[in-house]
């Protein structure tokens, strides 16, 4: 219980402790806090970050999905409206084609008509007239008849 | 320990181990507490001084390996540990302390964890160690006391040291003049020179003792603390000695009650010692009168 030199001893044993501990126990820790701290900070900043990031992404996707859509939807139309007009182009063609074909029949069975009803005529003309002829026979001049017989040949 | 008094066995349990210089002119340990007490001032406690200086060799040993593989990643055990103490420390550091003084925080930790081991010294039973050195050095009588904080001489040094903090770092922030000043001028001030005169001394006075009771207030309340502590373990001992069975088992539980209670103690003893620590550098620090 007595007082002595005890508490210089004390003393200085208490400084030189406190002074390793700010020397060589302090800073390192509370360095290391720090920078685990900072860490945290930067974690939980990139984290929401990434978040908002995803938000937007998911928001482009869905405006780039519409998008596609008005496109494809637009694109559909497009050919409806391509394969509607080949269609009616097609058709009409078609048409003019059998038009065509139709006319050139007609033109056609026309002009072999004619040349039936012209050789058929000529061909009645000159059965006609062998036949008035073989009737007739001799009696009648065949000259003198000829006249009438073209006329006859002609109202055919 | 049969054949003691139990007063003798009180006695024997006050006494350090004191090395010092004996009546014979040569240097050695005391073998009474009378010896002890004629060595004077020029005598050491060699059990407070071992004792304190392996708690703080434990202290810092244990925290440089914690500092050293400090890291900012995932911390291990050990880390961890230390950490929650630094980071309680520097809580209450920064609740309080508002300059900076890079000084203040690993003082008050050292502090802190000095104190609580030293304090905790007192847990183990309060034999056990001076039979073991008795044992060791083959002296049955030895002297040998384990809880440095129950040496006044132990919380004195320290709160000295405080003390010596507290008057450098006043006169560093405030200058010497200011330092005087504000010994001298406060609390009762007077614009009149010739008041302000008279007043010096009584201010003086009220300051130098409200000065000087920081660092005896701090080193009587934990020793006064751990010294009554001590004291309760050793009479719970003394019911051991006494050889009536139902005294000795009431000493058992007495002496886990106490020992429970007792943790809180220390805990808050080192805790109050930190705290006023940094609350009276902090004044130190304040320049506002």
């Amino acid at each position: 219980m007595n007082i002595n030199a005890t508490l210089i001893g004390q003393a200085v044993a208490f400084f030189i402790f406190v002074l390793f501990c700010m020397k060589f126990v302090w800073p390192p820790v509370i360095t290391a806090l720090q920078e685990r701290q900072k860490k945290i900070a930067d974690g939980l900043d990139a984290a929401s970050r990434a978040a908002r990031d995803l938000e937007l992404a998911h928001e482009k996707v869905g405006q780039q999905l519409r998008e596609a859509k008005t496109q494809a939807a637009e694109i559909i139309e497009q050919a409806k409206k391509r394969g509607n007009q080949i269609v009616d182009e097609a058709r009409e063609q078609a048409r003019l084609e059998a038009d065509r074909v139709k006319a050139q029949a007609q033109a056609e069975i026309e002009q072999e008509l004619n040349s039936v009803k012209d050789a058929l005529r000529a061909q009645v003309g000159s059965l006609a007239v062998s036949g008035a002829e073989k009737i007739l026979s001799a009696s009648i001049d065949q000259n003198a008849h000829a006249e009438l017989v073209s006329k006859l040949a002609a109202e055919i | 320990m049969a054949e003691q008094t139990a007063s003798g066995y009180i006695q024997h349990h006050l006494q350090n181990l004191t090395f010092g210089k004996l009546p014979t002119g040569d240097w050695g340990f005391a073998h009474t507490a009378e010896q002890a007490k004629e060595m004077g001032f020029w005598a050491f406690h060699v059990d407070t001084l071992g004792w304190s200086v392996v708690l703080g060799l434990v202290f810092v040993l244990v925290f440089r390996m914690a500092a050293k593989r400090a890291t900012s990643g995932q911390p291990g055990g050990l880390q961890n540990f230390v950490e929650v103490l630094i980071e309680f420390v520097d809580g209450s550091v920064k609740d309080t302390f508002h300059g900076r003084n890079p000084l203040i925080a690993p003082l008050a930790l050292t502090i802190f964890v000095w104190i609580f081991l030293m304090n905790l010294m007192d847990l183990i039973p309060v034999d056990f160690l001076p039979l073991l050195a008795a044992t060791i050095t083959g002296d049955p009588h030895l002297s040998f006391r384990v809880v440095p904080t129950t040496d006044p001489n132990a919380t004195l040094g320290m709160a000295l040291s405080v003390f010596a903090l507290i008057i450098f770092y006043s006169i560093k922030v405030k200058g010497i003049g200011g330092f005087i000043g504000e010994l001298t001028l406060h609390p009762f001030g007077s614009k009149n020179v010739l008041v302000q005169a008279l007043l010096i001394p009584v201010n003086f006075l009220l300051e130098f003792v409200t000065l000087i009771a920081k660092p005896i207030s701090l080193a009587l309340r934990l020793f006064g603390n751990m010294y009554a502590g001590e004291l309760i373990f050793i009479l719970i001992a003394v019911m051991f000695g006494s050889g009536l069975l139902w005294l000795s088992g009431l000493g058992v539980v007495l002496n886990w009650a106490w020992a429970v209670f007792h943790i809180l103690i220390i805990t808050l003893q080192a805790f109050i010692f930190m705290m006023l620590t940094i609350v009276y550098l902090s004044m130190a620090h304040e320049d506002n009168h």
